[in-house]
């Protein structure tokens, strides 16, 4: 299993609402983790490097890895699923582990994006003891 | 200028009235917990965010109301913006008044979701006051060189 960037994973979160996007950024930095946030699938996408199905590097300019996506499913133009989609269509991203979040508990929804590839599915509003979890699932970062 | 104790004993008094009156739920608590040294001020932050999104949904649904032809899928998506970020800070009030209000728009029920509006505004007015309010306290307190007492 490969190393974390500087011992940290990084984490790219995707969610079109302001307030939800501080949230999940500063829990995710709570929980030791390199955050870049993403307000919309798009611009999620031309982060990794996949937009217009380019598939060239799968780094961004930047050249920083990606460990962890996770995004919110209701987002206008794209939908979280249609982003895990893409994630798993790409060669260079399929394995990066994909969380989705939801404000709506639709057993329908859940198992839509589970069999899709989705790691796992949280629903908002996400705590501390979520990310905790998740964290956890994570570690994988041997020296 | 009141004696720190007095005025941490009023932060606690009002933070609990906040919690059993139903404006602030279990999130809130959560965001305070995201709150140390190197974050300070990220109650604040959020809630700011929280109450300048808010104004701008709030602009938007009157505007789409007004519509000759309404769109309540355009005002659906605008109450679920606004049910997501009050519940992500435990806005609970709030919270509820949206979801009553996305049941008149599933019903393209216009003077329900007229009335749900009005009831929005008032409830998202009380909750910006009280933690408003509350933020007053706090500033009271540190100015005071006293702490914020951690609320379980």
């Amino acid at each position: 299993m490969e190393c974390y960037e500087d011992d940290v994973p990084h984490v790219l979160a995707v969610d079109d609402n302001l307030v939800d996007r501080k949230l999940v950024e500063r829990l995710l930095k709570s929980s030791s983790c390199r955050v870049t946030t993403a307000e919309n699938g798009m611009r999620a996408l031309e982060y990794l490097g996949l937009r217009d199905n380019n598939q060239q590097s799968g780094f961004n300019g930047k050249g920083s890895k990606v460990n962890m996506i996770i995004t919110d499913y209701c987002m206008p133009g794209m939908t979280g699923y249609e982003l895990l989609q893409k994630i798993k269509e790409s060669s260079f991203f399929k394995e990066v582990p994909v969380v989705i979040m939801s404000s709506e508990n639709i057993p329908t929804r859940i198992n839509e994006c589970l069999e899709k590839g989705a790691e796992t599915f949280m629903l908002k509003p996400l705590k501390l003891a979520d990310v905790k979890k998740l964290r956890h699932q994570l570690t994988k970062c041997e020296n | 200028m009141a004696a720190v104790p007095q005025l941490q004993r009023q932060f606690i008094e009002y933070t609990t009235s906040l919690y059993n009156e139903g404006y602030l739920d279990d999130q809130f608590t959560q965001l305070q917990k995201l709150q140390d040294e190197s974050n300070p001020d990220f109650v604040v932050e959020v809630v700011s965010l929280f109450f300048e999104d808010s104004e701008k949904l709030l602009n938007n649904l009157a505007t789409a109301l007004q519509q000759n032809i309404v769109d309540y899928k355009q005002v659906d998506s605008h109450v679920h913006q606004f049910k997501g970020s009050s519940s992500s800070i435990g806005a609970q009030r709030v919270t509820s008044v949206c979801v009553l209000f996305r049941n008149c728009c599933e019903e393209k029920n216009l003077d329900g979701c007229l009335r749900c509006l009005q009831q929005l505004k008032h409830e998202y007015i009380n909750v910006r006051s009280k933690l408003e309010a509350l933020f007053r306290l706090e500033q009271q307190i540190l100015q005071a060189g006293g702490s914020i007492p951690m609320m379980e």
